[in-house]
């Protein structure tokens, strides 16, 4: 394997988990702008999407089950701010974020108990599970078709925000929440939609990993989600382009950092005798430049600019 | 008004919890009744008296049925419940004695293992077995010292289980022996040089026998690389990337089960070509579903190979057949794991082990009756402690499956 091929190939791995971090990152951001709520439930929600999945694939065939997951998860999403938030709405703000702790923690437990804790199979998606050989590199079809899925549907929510009803909406509740209500904006549909929105994006987000890597276990979005966060505010949280960029670069570092002993090795440039162990650290390295990137910008990459919020 | 809705549904949300609760679907099977027409054989010692006033041996099974090690704890429950189900009654001191198995969840967590030992204990039983994953078992092992009780692990491979106590012994063979045959397997039998060793940081099990296998493989003169994730790691991609650029001929991967098939899928993926091998975590259904259809050959040690006992085997599997909660528990299934055949073999030693002692409570007379063992298990042979208090093992059997997404035996190490 050249250095060449092994740069490259974890170059598409890290460019397609980053996009899987990027679309669950957008409905973190899109819910603080509004809300100025962290919705930590929502990792959990994109977990119980692979977990539907798995039981969905198992009696329907994929043409009703992937859009059947999609209406799941999107009704949950929507159930949750309904049932959990929606009545704590004049309740100080710790309230509505200790009431998502305890969704979070209630969607863990409850997959806990109906899986007994075991981890489940993925299914196989035929044409997405694929493996296909790009530039000399082996990988699944997922990986190559992530980026560009996510770059379309970024497209479809900017358009969607600049040029709908309910996407001015949206913009007006982010910039400020009390005179939007007091302009006749309905509030509560623009709440909704905006979980309905990051809902289905993390439906479509829990697709395209667990057909990457298929072990669904109740803990399997606690990592993806706080990875996706750190997106978020990485890339200044209520930006949409922020969280793809931040998703992507996260992504792509901590691929990188695990592959960083062979690429420094004496097999390939020669600057370190022994390995560093990098791979161990990986995480921690995302999370160090996280911190970086705060203390030099504490708005993250596109946080300073109000008119890009959601 | 418009509250109501949200309240109402908050009420479903906690009623619905409840009634999970309350019926719990997923839970083990309750220990098979012993019917005493059918096909149960015939009771051991005197005819029974009337089951009302017959005295019991009351066994406790301590095993997770949750958390990471759920599902391996549930095979070896089922293992120990079938034995109590073809072996309803023990003779202690001439007197015919029901058994009965008492089952507690551990849930695989040291935090909630003692509680979950103490319920146990509360329950009055005699003897305990189990747990399934060392570290439960380390946790709890004062719990059942206090009660006075014998503790016999039934697969739980940590040297520490038994060390420092007169009360803990172990009926499978032990971390350091497994890492010796697994390097072994690599070095002799597959011809490696270079192994690249994958575990899970902070994991006693993983590490522990990461370093079993480095030392013994070393020895032999082997190039060791290792690599740790820390725990809730999905993509092994580029662990996979690594080991192939470095040269790797082996990887081994001593990990749970959850780990496993991320593992296995990414091997296939980057198309490693080259065997996983790991310890008796992954001689597991999921594993074998993980490798169907994939590009990998993995290999694992185990306690026992399906076909070394064939009547049991088959007497086994019509049992779990006949049951489709017992089905669910050995992971939708009737492949039988190593776990499984332990747990019958324990529960016929304890058997033993009070026949032999002639009393229920006499610790002294059951702690002496243990070190006296000389058992023939039924499915994996002959079990015999040494000072430790671990059965004397000195052979493994090693299992592959590949593509054909089934167990095929490799071979009997020894060492």
């Amino acid at each position: 394997m050249s250095l060449y091929e092994f740069v490259l190939a974890n170059l598409m791995s890290g460019i397609s988990i980053g996009g899987q971090y990027a679309l669950i990152a957008i409905g973190y951001s899109m819910v603080y702008s509004i809300l100025r709520l962290i919705n930590f439930a929502h990792g959990d929600v994109f977990m119980l999407g692979g977990l539907f999945m798995v039981f969905l694939a198992a009696t329907f065939p994929l043409w009703v089950a992937i859009p059947a997951l999609i209406i799941l998860i999107v009704a949950l999403g929507f159930t949750i701010e309904r049932v959990a938030y929606k009545p704590l709405r004049t309740a100080p703000r710790m309230s509505v974020m200790i009431s998502a702790i305890g969704v979070s923690y209630l969607i863990q437990n409850l997959a806990l108990y109906f899986t007994g804790g075991l981890n489940r199979m993925y299914p196989n998606i035929p044409w997405l599970s694929d493996p296909i050989t790009v530039l000399g590199v082996t990988t699944r079809r997922v990986t190559v078709v992530t980026p560009f899925l996510v770059i379309a549907l970024v497209f479809a929510l900017v358009w969607l925000i600049n040029n709908t009803k309910i996407g001015i909406g949206m913009r007006a509740a982010a910039k400020d929440f009390d005179t939007s209500q007091l302009m006749g904006i309905k509030i509560n549909s623009v709440i909704s939609m905006t979980f309905v929105i990051g809902s289905f994006l993390a439906a479509i987000g829990s697709i395209l990993f667990f057909t990457s890597f298929p072990g669904v276990f109740p803990a399997a979005g606690a990592m993806p989600g706080l990875k996706a966060f750190v997106a978020a505010v990485f890339g200044g949280i209520g930006s949409i382009p922020g969280a793809v960029i931040g998703g992507l670069l996260i992504g792509v570092s901590e691929t990188l950092i695990r592959g960083l002993d062979v690429i420094l090795g004496p097999a390939n440039l020669g600057i370190i005798s022994r390995p560093l162990e990098l791979a161990t650290f990986s995480d921690a390295f995302t999370f160090i430049l996280l911190i970086v990137v705060l203390v030099f910008k504490p708005t993250g990459l596109f946080g300073d600019k109000p008119t890009d919020k959601v | 008004m418009k509250r109501f809705i949200p309240i109402a549904l908050a009420l479903i949300l906690v009623v619905g919890l409840l009634a999970s609760c309350g019926a719990p679907a997923s839970q083990p099977a309750p220990p098979a009744q012993p019917s005493p027409s059918g096909d149960a054989p015939a009771p051991e010692g005197d005819a029974p008296a009337p089951e009302g006033d017959m005295p019991e041996l009351v066994i406790g099974l301590f095993q997770p049925a949750t958390g990471a090690n759920g599902a391996g704890g549930r095979q070896e429950s089922l293992g120990t419940i079938f034995a109590n189900y073809r072996h309803p009654y023990v003779d202690i001191g001439g007197v015919t004695h029901r058994v009965r198995v008492e089952q507690v969840d551990n849930q695989s967590s040291t935090a909630h293992g003692p509680a979950a030992a103490a319920d146990l204990v509360a329950r009055g039983i005699h003897f305990v077995l189990g747990s399934y994953g060392s570290a439960v078992s380390m946790a709890s092992s004062d719990v059942f010292r206090d009660a006075g009780l014998i503790a016999m692990g039934v697969s739980c491979t940590n040297p520490g289980v038994t060390r420092g106590n007169d009360h803990y012994f172990r009926v499978c063979f032990l971390d350091p022996f497994q890492g010796q045959v697994l390097a072994s397997l690599a070095a002799n039998t597959l011809n490696a040089d270079t192994a690249f060793i994958l575990s899970l940081l902070g994991d006693d099990y993983s590490q522990g026998l990461s370093n079993f296998f480095r030392e013994a493989f070393e020895a032999n003169g082997g190039t060791v690389i290792q690599e740790n994730f820390p725990e809730g790691t999905s993509d092994f991609t580029a662990f996979m990337n690594n080991a192939r650029a470095q040269g790797a001929e082996v990887i081994f991967a001593p990990t749970s089960v959850e780990a496993a098939a991320l593992i296995i899928s990414a091997a296939d993926i980057v198309g490693v070509g080259i065997p996983l091998l790991a310890g008796d975590t992954w001689d597991s259904p999921q594993v074998v579903d993980a490798a169907r259809g994939r590009n990998v050959e993995v290999m694992v040690t185990t306690f026992y190979q399906e076909g070394g006992a064939p009547e049991w085997d088959a007497d086994f599997k019509a049992w779990l057949n006949a049951n489709p909660t017992q089905l669910a528990n050995n992971g939708g299934t009737d492949i039988i794991a190593g776990f499984t055949a332990m747990g019958y073999d324990a529960y016929m030693l304890a058997l033993d082990i009070f026949h032999r002692a002639g009393t229920l409570d006499d610790r002294e007379a059951i702690l002496q009756a243990t070190w006296d063992t000389s058992f023939i298990g039924p499915v994996a042979g002959l079990i015999e402690f040494n000072e430790y208090g671990d059965a004397r093992r000195n052979t493994a059997f090693v299992k592959m499956v590949d593509y054909r997404g089934v167990w095929e035996f490799y071979a009997e190490q020894s060492l």
